[in-house]
């Protein structure tokens, strides 16, 4: 499977040209960007492992494919992703994020299900990937 | 004649027509487009407009006196002509912040609007636009959670969000309707969602719907690793029957339930309080607002629906689509969204907003463009309505040949191949058709839908347009 959370997964994924582009679109708007990094994939896993601080005072895109360069040498089959953020009043949120990195092999979700009284069904998304321990889940 | 001589005076006369009056901060502004009967002087309509929807009767009463009446009379300050219009005007109305009850859509709409429409010294009388103040705003719970909480609690950043309504509305059994819900989330789409007419009835009935629903927002959410959504309708006929449904939703793991703007205003407020206090997104469908909102003489404005639906606390409301089969000028949409988004919102006639409007950090409601809109004017949605709006596909999703799934890529992919086109910096709206073909050579999805719906328009004159008035004229 391939997981499509971020802004840009159901296109095919993002040359680096095109990654410098859309920072180069981030830091336009004065959002500065970040790189983070993770092996649990499940979408209520709100935080991945932070690839040193937001890059607040970087305006060149080029210093920001760098870092992406260097969190997936260091990364190579971990999932990672450049965020955009909007610190402007009323906003203060992310503005942007999309994957610049997948592991090749991408287990996917199994659902456990547990019937309850009534016909209920308790749901339980269970990443394959857990199944082994921190850093050797997509070996 | 004094003031106070029983009998009836000219509302004018009895202190509802004030040119001189200064409105101040904390005052309740409308403006009414009025089409006073042959004879009745405009001043005199727009004072009557004022008595009527704050202290007035048709004749002098004593027990005005023991009262600080001046302070409670509603002041009609302007009055002007609609350009292009003969016969409309414009009345201008100020009301005490004393005249409305903390946080009640119910008291402000009662009032405002209670009395007055079948008023018969006027034809027709239309609430255009209103200016709630701060010190109003502030007694509303607001948006449940708004847009940014929204967009945190579902991870989704940077895009438009996708939805469809399951259709057909009526007929479905609970389990074929979940296999929509499955297919059109798993190929792409954030939110599904309940028709407004999709309650309790003899083909399906709420429970079942919500559990097999929620069996394919789960299925999809693994098939994706994206969180997902569909608008559960929890409209029914007591409030005790929604508080159960929107509580079952709840207890499945619903991120969002709906309701219909028929429920009424007093419904919806307790309806935003409990999705506030359960972490469940509100969804509104403003199912029969084109009944008052469509003519341009009578009724009330949109916009003003959209001021209220923000102040009693819906995160989500239909708004128009602009391009779609349903009215929408794209001046008067455009006022709608803003209304909905903003946080400061300056007047401007050509959007049909006639006052400044503050919400003091009120979180956004989520403008829903909804009803014949297809992958192939993704260009242009996107340059009418922006990033923050939910986009949805109901036919343009659940019709395309290859199947609800594909329809549901299709929308997605045309969708971030605008993004990432107008985020490169291209001229988006120009280059469009063809943005849309190039992503379409790697997305046969794309490639059947616009074949399918390519050259689908509806154009059609709007009912409802702003009337610009360039430089207001006093009378």
């Amino acid at each position: 499977m391939r997981i499509t959370q971020g802004t840009f997964s159901y296109l095919p994924d993002l040359t680096d040209d095109e990654i410098a582009a859309q920072v180069a679109y981030a830091l336009d708007n004065g959002w500065p960007c970040s790189v983070e990094f993770t092996d649990d994939p499940h979408p209520r896993n709100s935080y991945w492992e932070m690839w040193g601080l937001p890059m607040f005072d970087l305006a060149d895109p080029a210093g920001v494919v760098y870092e992406v360069n260097e969190c997936r040498r260091a990364y190579p089959n971990h999932y990672v992703r450049l965020n955009a953020y909007d610190a402007r009043y009323g906003r203060q949120t992310t503005a942007l994020s999309f994957i610049v990195q997948r592991p090749k092999d991408e287990p996917g979700f199994r659902i456990d299900r547990e019937e309850t009284s009534d016909r209920r069904v308790r749901y339980r998304m269970h990443p394959y990937a857990l199944d082994r321990p921190e850093g050797e889940r997509y070996a | 004649m004094s003031r106070w001589s029983a009998g009836v005076i000219p509302y004018a006369e009895m202190g509802y027509w004030r040119p001189d009056y200064e409105p101040g901060p904390s005052d309740v502004l409308a403006a009414f487009r009025i089409t006073p009967q042959p004879g009745v002087p405009p001043e005199e309509a727009g004072a009557a407009v004022a008595g009527e929807s704050s202290t007035a009767t048709w004749t002098v009463v004593w027990t005005d006196r023991l009262t600080a009446y001046e302070q409670y009379q509603a002041k009609c300050y302007r009055v002007e002509p609609v350009p292009g219009r003969d016969g409309e005007f414009i009345a201008y109305i100020a009301y005490d912040l004393d005249l409305f009850e903390e946080g009640s859509i119910a008291n402000l709409t009662s009032s405002i609007i209670g009395n007055v429409f079948g008023f018969k010294a006027l034809k027709a009388l239309r609430l255009e636009d209103m200016r709630i103040p701060t010190h109003y705003v502030k007694t509303f719970q607001g948006p449940a959670h708004g847009i940014v909480m929204e967009r945190e609690y579902l991870g989704k950043f940077g895009r438009p969000l996708l939805g469809a309504t399951v259709k057909p509305k009526l007929g479905l059994s609970a389990r074929n309707y979940g296999r929509v819900v499955y297919e059109a989330l798993r190929g792409g789409l954030d939110f599904t969602k309940d028709d407004e007419n999709i309650n309790s009835q003899p083909f399906m009935r709420w429970r079942d719907r919500f559990l097999y629903c929620m069996e394919g927002v789960t299925r999809a959410q693994a098939a994706t690793g994206e969180v997902k959504g569909h608008y559960l309708n929890v409209t029914a006929a007591t409030m005790e029957d929604m508080y159960e449904r929107a509580d079952f939703a709840r207890e499945l793991g619903s991120v969002v339930v709906m309701i219909d703007l028929t429920v009424g205003y007093t419904a919806i407020q307790s309806m935003a309080n409990w999705a506030r206090r359960n972490g469940v997104l509100l969804h509104l469908h403003r199912a029969g607002h084109s009944t008052y909102t469509r003519q341009k003489t009578h009724g009330v404005s949109f916009r003003v629906i959209a001021k209220w639906m923000r102040l009693a606390g819906v995160d989500h409301i239909h708004a128009g689509t602009v391009v779609g089969k349903l009215e929408g000028d794209p001046h008067s949409v455009a006022g709608f969204y803003d209304t909905l988004r903003l946080d400061k919102i300056a007047a401007d006639p050509v959007k049909g907003l006639f006052f400044d409007q503050e919400w003091a950090s009120l979180p956004g409601t989520m403008p829903v463009a909804s009803g014949g809109i297809h992958a192939g004017q993704m260009h242009q949605l996107l340059d009418h309505l922006g990033e923050d709006v939910i986009l949805q596909f109901g036919g343009g999703t659940i019709g395309h040949p290859m199947g609800i799934a594909a329809g549901a890529t299709a929308n997605r992919v045309a969708l971030e191949a605008m993004i990432k086109a107008r985020n490169e910096g291209r001229d988006f709206l120009a280059e469009g058709p063809d943005i849309l073909r190039a992503a379409a050579k790697r997305s046969r999805e794309l490639d059947v839908a616009l074949t399918t719906w390519g050259d689908v328009t509806f154009n059609y004159d709007s009912t409802d347009t702003p009337d610009v008035v360039e430089t207001p004229v006093s009378l």
